[in-house]
């Protein structure tokens, strides 16, 4: 048997089932890779001794019959996540030594499935950015590696992608606002779900956007990803937005047969100024799709241009709103205070202190745009362009498109600290072709689909109808057995 | 539109987070980026479209108007920065 980190959630599982391997040893050897893993700044917080310990009940459950898919399968949990016991600072400062004394009903749901937790993952603060450079832990390194540099791996989920691609955990979490799962599975040649809006619950997820968060799983295959995303889906009464809908059994409906299924290429994904290698890269997942026998049709998706500016209206007016609760009363940093400060100058540095620079810039964004005077110009027109581009989808998928198939980012995983002189607006185009699905609500895969010629990881986003994730994920499935991309990075940490 | 320092200031205030006076200028420039992409919005035919709400149509759950929870002042308090005798603690608010 290969090393036990290496395998995939499904090989793991059927292991277990069989007596070849126990949960302890796939969670020791986790945690070796772990400890030697240091200069990826992946894992932030580890737990090692309530891993061992979680790991043993689920053997004894494996052991007794009848433990779900899940069980003693070792995970990286992204530090978004309230994790009851276990720091949980959303990689920000101002929650430095925050100890929830609560789960999040995601990673609960996984607890409850019988899974490991290794640890807490590295992410942009707060989940806002676009490569892992905005963590208050310091940078994540993408394990891909081709020259001196060391090369991001995409954000926000950017400390789950780099562990799932380095075999440091079976599979991760994450959580999407803009693309914060598939951009960074793009980056490091993983696979990264987001589900419909409402499939997950945000209860205890720490709030970014509200309206466009949702988390999903990271792992290392499209069948993985089935399996996980159904441990993690389900009603959740403390969440309103949670949908009271059955969770079907995703895995079985990995046929790879997709004839008769249309899928849709859309005209405005070609962005000017993209690499010719992501074109060709797209045009020949359009041949697989269609030698699989699936009809492929041109569509237009009109109001594409104009996601990112509705996206950089509605994301920071809801955050300014969700993160007015870091105050310094509750939980979390208090700056310290001179003689005579009041409560207002104990907010104003508090959060002076504890958010950085990004984080400061979209709540003051969200504040402007929320600002008596500028609701209307700025913040209603935003959230009617979004009807727009839902209406864009709504129309495609009446016209009996099934999914659509585009690049999931714009160019492969460049060098950290290469974009820190530009402007943030050039930051935020690393998410033009996922943020589109978060303002419809939609369910969004990116699969790995190549290298390019410098030999970094590239992939395509399939995108499907709302709540049909399994047949959005048999299309996956389908696309990357004709793909059959095996390439992982080569191990220089 | 453009922002000028004043109105950096004034957001700032807003949102209380304190900005010190000479990071200001290169704040509102910032800000002018930002908000230069974001007026691309103007150019699109809004009118007669209705502002999203909610992105799947769906009806927020009724429950009955009762309490379920509560009695766990300890952890409510366990993370606060400063907790004196069941409260939070934080400075004088009115002299």
């Amino acid at each position: 048997m290969t090393e036990l980190n290496k395998l995939k959630i499904a090989e793991a599982r059927d292991a277990l089932r069989k007596g070849e391997v126990t949960s302890l040893e796939l969670t020791e050897a986790c945690l070796g890779a772990i400890e030697g893993s240091g200069k990826l700044n992946a894992f932030v917080h580890n737990t090692p001794d309530l891993a061992r310990e979680q790991a043993k009940a689920a053997d004894a459950r494996i052991k007794a019959g009848d433990a779900p898919d899940m069980c003693g399968i070792p995970l990286g949990i992204k530090d978004l996540f309230c994790t009851k016991g276990v720091e949980s600072q959303a990689a920000s400062n101002i929650l430095g030594g925050f100890k929830p004394e609560y789960e999040s009903t995601v990673s609960g749901k996984l607890l409850e499935a019988g899974t490991v937790m290794l640890g807490k993952l590295n992410m942009d603060e707060f989940a806002m950015g676009s490569s892992n450079e905005t963590s208050a832990y310091g940078n994540v390194v993408n394990p891909w590696k081709i020259d001196d540099r060391d090369l991001t791996p995409g954000g926000s989920s950017g400390g789950s992608a780099s562990a799932v691609a380095a075999d440091l955990c079976l599979a991760a979490t994450g959580t999407d606002t803009g693309g914060s799962i598939r951009q960074p599975a793009a980056f490091t040649g993983i696979t990264g779900i987001k589900p419909t809006y409402g499939r997950c619950s945000r209860w205890g997820v720490v709030a970014f956007a509200s309206s466009l968060d949702q988390a999903g799983p990271m792992t290392k295959d499209v069948r993985d990803a089935a399996i996980m995303l159904e441990a993690m889906c389900g009603h959740d009464a403390k969440d309103s937005t949670s949908a009271d809908l059955a969770v079907p059994n995703f895995e079985a409906m990995l046929t790879g047969d997709i004839k008769g299924k249309t899928i849709g290429i859309p005209k405005e994904y070609h962005m000017d100024g993209m690499p010719a290698e992501i074109e060709v890269l797209w045009a020949e997942g359009r041949k697989l799709l269609q030698d699989a026998g699936a009809k492929i049709v041109d569509i237009s998706l009109p109001h594409t241009k104009y996601a990112l500016p509705a996206y950089y209206v509605i994301a920071p007016a809801e955050a300014s709103s969700n993160l007015a609760r870091y105050d310094g009363v509750r939980y979390g940093h208090r700056a310290k205070l001179a003689a005579g400060d009041g409560i207002n100058e104990m907010y104003e540095k508090t959060r002076a202190e504890g958010f950085g620079p990004e984080v400061q810039r979209r709540v003051m964004i969200g504040t402007y745009v929320l600002s008596a005077g500028f609701y209307d110009a700025y913040y209603n027109r935003a959230r009617k362009v979004r009807t727009l581009i839902k209406k864009d989808f709504e129309d495609v998928f009446a016209a009996g498109v099934d999914a659509i198939l585009t690049p999931a980012t714009p160019s492969s995983a460049f060098g950290l600290g290469e974009m820190k002189d530009a402007d943030p607006v050039q930051m935020y185009l690393n998410d033009v072709f996922t943020v589109t699905v978060n303002l419809a609500g939609l369910p969004g895969i990116s699969i790995p689909a190549g290298l390019d010629k410098s030999g970094l990881p590239l992939g395509l986003q399939l995108i499907g109808r709302p709540w049909e994730e399994g047949d959005l994920l048999n299309t996956a499935y389908a696309l990357e057995q004709s793909i059959g991309f095996v390439e992982k990075p080569n191990k220089w940490w | 539109m453009s922002i000028d320092i004043a109105t950096a200031a004034k957001v700032a205030k807003l949102a209380r987070i304190k900005v010190e006076d000479e990071a200001l200028p290169a704040l509102a420039e910032e800000f002018n980026n930002i908000l230069g992409f974001i007026e691309q919005l103007n150019e699109v035919d809004v009118e007669g479209v209705d502002p999203m709400v909610s992105v799947t149509p769906m009806r927020l759950k009724r429950r009955v108007d009762g309490v379920t929870d509560g009695d766990q002042q300890d952890k409510v308090l366990a993370n606060a920065p400063d907790a004196r005798e069941g409260f939070f603690a934080v400075p004088k608010v009115v002299e």
